[in-house]
């Protein structure tokens, strides 16, 4: 490629000048969270004595264990029911093709647009009445449906590329639809779905909405509904909140790092398809 | 094609039943309270007592009320920050590293500005609320390079708290549009560039007509992204101001929690919720016929 040395200049320092504003604010967070508590430290002025037992203090408060397990419980109940519908329906929309096939898929890629506060008045009556409220299958159950259109379209998107050939040759085989789907097909489905849960873990573990909304105890909520909570009761104690909202990221932040890569292009294709 | 669909030998209905446990979740969780939406909408109810139909008079109500109005002109008027600016600024940050895409500091950044992708909305509108607040580092940097009358609480004041809400959406979501797009460049057949550079186009000329044009779809994918984030705002909103001050910064989402939720007013709320699924609809949809050339 013919790139003059000027312009590969220019890119290098936009880019790193995006990355310094991505950075900023983490980092202002994090100096923050090592000030006194009750202070309002200015900018990003290292401390004199950083208070690292803001940390400490911060988990405490915030009974982040609890949390952890929480969201940790809301993610098993999500994410493996939605990999399951959502591959067995991708799968009948992409490659069964069953007669009314088409109106069946498009009534899921409809749900692709709904914001969830379109629904959420309803949701909160509906599972009332179901006698959920103020338990984790209050966030599990809408959420599991409110991703089936993406699950559903994502699968599809794979199962429409698989050849007929494949299948052809398992019936002859003599396999029952069952078997062709669990054993020939999922097994092919894999990277596929790895990058699905991945989507998934992350939508769910920083729901807000719903959790606000359907769970009154922060300890039953996810991380990030948790964290409305915290705001609400230290939304005056800057360095403590900052601590607060520094660990709460941490799992998050980890995950995304070990998986990097894998998150990447979950997250690349993910928002193309949605 | 046509021959090949032939040989399949049967196309039975029994695919619905790999569907039908799909369908029911979305059924019963989806549709079934998009419908109740749409219900609720025309009666008036406080969610607890008898509910009075009433017809369409919440709707009359959001285009009477300035007050409910004025969140959609709110959420709008986010489409300039969350969608706009990090589209076209993804757009000149793309094509500048286009060069350096394969690099070893592409690979750090592809890391780098995914991170406001992964943390959860609420805790870039508790750092934001921070960083712009009086003592912040915003007015820090201000007061720094000698522009102390411009210091302010930027989320507090009645002309700048909507552009300070805009701008952390747009610190969200700028980071994806630019590597959607970079993504979407390295595509682009390089003898393309070369042509066009043998015949003599410049850096600017280059992106108009090559760059721009191959990238209809990406860019169609970060507008639909972006638009959708920014009219269903919540979280960010939620956390940082609560819609104030004095409900400058209130957005249909926000309103539609405080309706159902604070105000008992669950008709008024399901209007509002009704306004919210068109108009992301009526966005959204155009935007969708013109950028996928009908390939899907």
């Amino acid at each position: 490629m013919i790139t003059t040395r000027r312009e590969t200049l220019t890119g290098r320092i936009l880019l790193v000048l995006l990355m310094a504003i991505t950075i900023i604010p983490f980092v202002s967070l994090f100096v923050t969270a090592l000030h006194p508590a009750g202070t309002y430290p200015s900018g990003l002025a290292w401390p004199d004595h950083p208070q690292w037992g803001n940390f400490v203090d911060a988990f405490r408060v915030a009974n982040m264990g609890a949390l952890l397990w929480s969201s940790i419980l809301i993610v098993l109940g999500v994410v493996p029911i939605s990999l399951v519908l959502g591959t067995m329906a991708g799968f009948a929309f992409g490659h069964l093709r069953m007669p009314g096939h088409r109106i069946g898929f498009l009534a899921f890629v409809l749900g692709l647009t709904l914001p969830f506060e379109g629904i959420v008045t309803p949701l909160y009556y509906q599972v009332r009445d179901l006698g959920l409220l103020n338990t984790r299958w209050a966030i599990i159950l809408p959420l599991i449906g409110l991703f089936m259109p993406f699950s559903v379209v994502w699968m599809r998107a794979h199962f429409v590329t698989m050849p007929d050939e494949l299948s052809e040759a398992a019936r002859i085989d003599g396999a029952s639809t069952w078997q062709l789907f669990w054993r020939v097909h999922v097994p092919l489905a894999m990277p596929a779905l790895s990058s699905l849960a991945i989507l998934l873990f992350l939508w769910t573990w920083n729901q807000f909405l719903l959790a606000i909304v359907l769970v009154d105890d922060p300890a039953k909520r996810t991380m990030a509904g948790a964290l409305g909570a915290f705001q609400g009761q230290w939304g005056t104690n800057i360095p403590l909140l900052c601590a607060g909202a520094l660990l709460i990221l941490v799992p998050t932040l980890a995950v995304f790092l070990i998986f990097q890569r894998r998150f990447v292009a979950a997250l690349l294709q993910g928002s193309s398809k949605g | 094609m046509v021959a090949h669909r032939a040989r399949r030998p049967r196309r039975s209905w029994g695919g619905w039943l790999f569907a039908a446990p799909a369908i029911l979740v979305y059924a019963v969780f989806v549709l079934r309270p998009l419908a109740l939406t749409v219900q609720y909408s025309f009666y008036d109810w406080n969610g607890i007592g008898a509910s009075t139909f009433v017809g369409v008079d919440n709707y009359q109500r959001l285009f009477t009320d300035p007050e409910l109005f004025a969140t959609i002109v709110h959420a709008l008027e986010l489409i300039i920050f969350f969608s706009f600016i990090p589209v076209v600024l993804g757009l000149f940050v793309a094509a500048a590293i286009r060069g350096i895409a394969t690099s070893r500091l592409a690979t750090v950044a592809r890391v780098v500005l995914f991170l406001p992708q992964v943390i959860p909305l609420v805790a870039a509108g508790i750092m934001w609320s921070w960083l712009l607040s009086s003592t912040g580092l915003a007015n820090a940097l201000l007061s720094a390079v000698g522009l102390d009358g411009l210091t302010r609480a930027w989320l507090g004041d009645f002309d700048t708290a909507l552009p300070a809400v805009g701008v952390i959406g747009a610190w969200v979501l700028v980071g994806l549009c630019t590597l959607l797009l970079l993504a979407g460049m390295s595509k682009i057949d390089p003898a393309l560039y070369e042509a066009a550079r043998l015949d003599g186009a410049g850096p600017i000329r280059e992106f108009w007509s090559i760059t721009l044009p191959s990238l209809r779809q990406e860019i169609g994918v970060c507008v639909t992204v972006t638009v959708i984030a920014a009219l269903a705002s919540f979280d960010i909103i939620f956390v940082s101001t609560q819609g104030g001050p004095g409900g400058s910064t209130s957005v249909p989402g926000l309103e539609i929690y405080y309706l159902a939720f604070s105000e008992r007013e669950v008709g008024m709320a399901s209007a509002l919720a009704v306004a919210l699924v068109v108009l992301v609809l009526v966005c959204v949809l155009p935007i969708q016929r013109l950028t996928r050339d009908g390939s899907r």
